[in-house]
């Protein structure tokens, strides 16, 4: 196997930059295993309490890129009590002590403190990159470390930011020569200094993408893009301003030069009536995010007409099925769809979207590979139709109003409709169901979601057998949600060596006791399980039998968790 | 699948197996026969139109136990590590997959018989026999013997037998060669008998439900208070979301300004809000009636001296409400409070003329 000198073998490796290719890799035999280890630059670890940072420096010497995960996906739905868990701060100091020479910083669902900011910003000389999904915990004065420290910053990426920050100079911290390529802060609820960024902007040439946040007004947006038609991501800010005035007149005219921008998102603040001022670029769009941007169904069909490549598209649930409609005719190339469930009411489409708008999408986009979907209803024929029009599916997460609701037109259970989903789509990856759902729907699933990776269930299931067959039957299951289903003791200790196979398990008001969950973590003791009430302190002396509100399982190599609080009882 | 269990076919049900032309077809090649195959019932051609008014109920097409068998076969619960599997059991699985499966590709809408997979929870005779039917395929799993249980109505067309049966004949004696372990036969049972009928938690009690990231839901409030622009000029366009508090009430709720073009319409809704509260009763979803009386006692409380609607607006004043031009309220309005009376005294004189001038 090895003919090749370890040089060759190692600049072929280059070449390979999928982690699960990489970590395929490392099983064939030792000497790949070593080649591979002094090689790989970059490492995802998808739960940051499944192993220990010393040991992630020790196998990867080479380590330039980390991207870490925190709390599960549920959190984002405040069922995971606050001070749970997710402290990047031990890592950056075990990689500052190590003298990681890091590049590249990727943090999801992670509790970062301006404290690690800072840290961070000092203690690599080459970081480039910092990309901090849904974190909570820093505030501006964390990102101006970041922003005075590191010299060779090129990007800086905040996405879905929770907690309101302080005004901050942040954005005056910058050096004098940036080499920005991407920046978005358009999730920070506070002010910015308008000049800062503007000056930021015109001395940052490699400025690619550009995410605003809403207090960004109309008229600085033009003066930016003034300064950077080179643009490819533009988030807006606020998009209102008096028709016909000079400002919106210069904007137009700014943004008919922006020939490079393909990705469009943010209009936090919209006035309809300034939408005509994208018009000329829409046609070049590829990606348009429009979930938060508060549009009536008229408006936002008119902006779509225009967008014939898109391939991506976010936005909120007043479209309406209508506006479905006109996005299946006019955007062939579409390939991920999310709609989202709008805060506010469309009196046009007061009912938000339903399975016509998904058949439709489904008859004019066959490319469609990624779907999430907020409705009111959905129906068995719907799903059949959809699956059978789009085979490739990968990822498929619908969520209706109702999580119990049946089939309207005939009062069936929703098991047929999503049975033909994963039966068609071989491919699917990720899988969330609502509608009244028996063990029929889980046995399809154990049956033909071979390549099914996650599953996220909400009052489904009548019998613990549906679970069974989940665990039995998805081979490749990573991560399995699930709450507010009579799954019990039984179905949890059938098959316990399957969560070692997997990221992890969550249970949450289903009929776990926890005597179980106790035997669980007594014979596994490389799955750490944690049981959460809401901010009640544990109570160890409480009977075996009760109820488990919360339930998180997770595979570990780094044992029992040193920072968890008070109410969460880490058996 | 033995003949024995398939048990008495459906008449014309499904014509899938004309246009089949092998049991190991591919699954793409399936579609379009099936597709031509299935036009006779054209469950499928829903695909033309947008809306299904054809069916009336679903049906799961095929043959419910063998299914079950053989999907208890794809699920068995293995004593060996995860992942790892008999070499001998994945291409006859394979091969017994790619040939029932694959043939029904989709699963053609049906309309119940004997009321089969009804979706009542509660479970009528039919359904509790589909579960009795499964549970005891489970115990005949489990003593390696393959039971030919004919509690359900098998929908499967005739099929090739060739392949078929050759396959299916394979699936009793690899039961009985490989019966699942003891402990797991048992617990098996144990599963199968006891089909727990909790019923899933009724809407309201799902917690965080819909699944809408909190920092969605957040952002979504904070840009809500600025204003935007009337399109079409209709009024009311996005949402204006102010927190509604009342004196003794456990917890606020919230109201959109922008729903509203009229005093009285708040008035009102507010009224049918908090008439709980005022009442002591819990839930706002009582009987047209009681709704009714509530309704009018409470605006008599509201239009008397009880209580008293104020806003707090921009500079963080307590203003009375009703003063100003409703779209300027709307403009300056940040959160309402329905205060006591006694709280409010020097604005209640005054709140009983102004509400007996509007009304």
């Amino acid at each position: 196997m090895n003919c090749f000198p370890d040089e060759v073998m190692e600049h072929i490796f280059d070449y390979v930059t999928s982690q699960r290719d990489r970590n395929a890799m490392s099983l064939v035999c030792k000497n790949w295993h070593r080649l591979e280890r002094c090689n790989r630059k970059s490492v995802f670890i998808g739960n940051c309490y499944s192993i220990s940072p010393e040991r992630v420096i020790e196998r990867f010497p080479e380590l330039k890129s980390l991207a870490l995960k925190g709390k599960p996906h549920f959190a984002y739905f405040n069922l995971f009590p606050p001070g749970w868990g997710g402290f990047v701060y031990p890592w950056i100091e075990a990689l500052a002590k190590n003298k990681v020479d890091l590049e590249e910083l990727r943090l999801k669902r992670m509790v970062v403190t301006d404290e690690c900011l800072e840290l961070l910003s000092r203690s690599f000389m080459n970081f480039k990159c910092l990309v901090l999904v849904a974190c909570e915990g820093f505030t501006t004065v964390g990102l101006a470390a970041i922003a005075a420290n590191c010299r060779f910053l090129n990007e800086l990426d905040l996405q879905e930011k929770e907690v309101d920050d302080p005004k901050g100079q942040w954005l005056s911290c910058f050096p004098d020569s940036s080499s920005l390529v991407s920046l978005n802060f358009a999730c920070l609820q506070g002010e910015i200094n308008l000049g800062a960024l503007e000056s930021l902007v015109a001395r940052s040439p490699n400025l690619k993408s550009l995410r605003l946040n809403h207090t960004v007004p109309l008229s600085a947006l033009q003066r930016i893009l003034r300064q950077a038609p080179q643009l490819v991501d533009l988030g807006i800010g606020s998009f209102i301003h008096v028709p016909n005035s000079e400002t919106y007149t210069k904007l137009k005219n700014t943004i008919i030069k922006c020939k490079s921008i393909t990705s469009l998102s943010g209009f936090f603040e919209v006035a309809p009536h300034c939408l005509s001022a994208i018009y000329p670029i829409c046609m070049n769009l590829t990606a348009l995010d429009l979930s938060y941007a508060r549009i009536q169904s008229r408006a936002l069909i008119k902006l779509l007409r225009h967008c014939g490549k898109l391939q991506r598209l976010w936005i909120m649930d007043c479209i309406g099925d209508t506006g479905l409609g006109v996005v299946a005719s006019t955007c062939k190339d579409l390939q991920e769809l999310r709609v989202f469930r709008s805060a506010f009411i469309d009196r046009n489409d007061p009912l938000g979207v339903s399975e016509k708008g998904l058949v439709e999408i489904s008859m004019g986009c066959p490319k469609l590979h990624s779907l999430i979907y907020f409705c009111q209803r959905m129906t068995n024929a719907a799903l059949i139709t959809v699956a059978r029009n789009c085979p490739n599916f990968m990822c498929f997460r619908l969520w209706i109003f109702d999580p119990v609701k049946p089939d309207p037109d005939t009062m069936q259970p929703l098991d047929e409709g999503f049975g033909a989903i994963v039966q068609s789509c071989r491919q699917l990856r990720q899988l969330s169901l609502s509608g009244q759902l028996t063990d029929r729907v889980f046995l399809y699933i154990g049956v033909y979601a071979e390549q099914l990776e996650m599953l996220s269930i909400a009052c489904a299931g009548e019998s613990d057998k549906a679970m069974l067959y989940v665990l039995n039957g998805c081979k490749k299951l990573r991560k399995l949600k699930i709450r507010n289903s009579p799954f019990g003791d039984t179905a949890l200790l059938m098959d316990i060596e399957k969560y070692e196979t997997m990221r992890s398990l969550w249970m949450s008001s289903c009929n776990v006791t926890i005597g179980a969950c106790k035997a669980l973590a007594e014979k596994m003791p490389r799955l750490n399980v944690e049981i959460f009430n809401e901010n009640e302190k544990v109570d160890c002396s409480v009977d075996d039998g009760k109820k488990v509100k919360k339930l998180y399982v997770y595979r570990t190599l780094a044992g029992r968790r040193k920072d968890a609080p008070e109410h969460v009882w880490s058996l | 699948m033995s003949p024995a269990a398939v048990g008495t076919e459906e008449d014309g049900r499904s014509k899938v197996s004309s246009t089949v032309a092998s049991g190991s077809s591919q699954s793409l090649d399936c579609f379009s026969q099936n597709g031509a195959g299935l036009k006779e019932r054209n469950y499928l051609g829903l695909s033309e139109c947008s809306s299904v008014d054809s069916c009336s109920s679903t049906v799961p097409s095929m043959c419910d136990e063998k299914k079950e068998n053989m999907n208890l076969k794809a699920t068995e619960l293995r004593l060996g590590l995860p992942g790892s599997q008999s070499p001998e059991r994945d291409p006859n699985l394979y091969t017994l997959s790619s040939a029932t499966f694959d043939e029904k590709p989709l699963f053609p809408l049906l309309p119940t018989k004997d009321g089969i997979c009804s979706s009542q929870k509660t479970g009528t005779a039919a359904v509790s026999g589909n579960k009795r039917g499964f549970a005891d395929t489970i115990d005949g799993f489990s003593q390696g013997k393959f039971t030919g249980n004919t509690g359900m109505n098998p929908l499967l067309s005739p099929r090739p037998s060739g392949t078929q049966s050759s396959a299916m004949k394979e699936m009793p004696s690899k039961l009985q060669e490989r019966p699942s372990p003891a402990n797991n036969g048992t617990s098996h049972n144990h599963a199968g008998a006891s089909v727990s009928g909790s019923a899933p938690a009724s809407k309201a009690q799902v917690v965080g439900w819909p699944p809408i990231r909190s920092f969605r839901k957040n952002s979504m409030v904070t840009t809500s208070n600025k204003n935007n622009d009337e399109v079409d000029g209709k009024p009311g366009v996005g949402a204006l979301f102010v927190k509604v508090s009342m004196d003794g009430a456990p917890y606020l709720r919230k109201v959109d300004l922008r729903s509203y073009t009229t005093y009285q319409e708040l008035s009102s809704a507010l009224e049918k809000m908090f008439s709980c509260f005022i009442l002591g009763q819990c839930g706002s979803h009582g009987a047209p009636g009681r709704e009714m009386l509530s309704e009018s006692k409470l605006r008599d409380l509201l239009h008397g001296s009880e209580y008293v609607l104020t806003y707090e607006d921009k500079d963080g004043d307590w203003m009375l409400v009703g003063d100003v031009p409703w779209e300027m309220f709307t403009d300056t309005c940040k959160r309402l409070k329905i205060m006591k009376g006694s709280d409010a005294i020097g604005l209640a004189p005054r709140a009983m003329e102004k509400s007996k001038s509007r009304s």
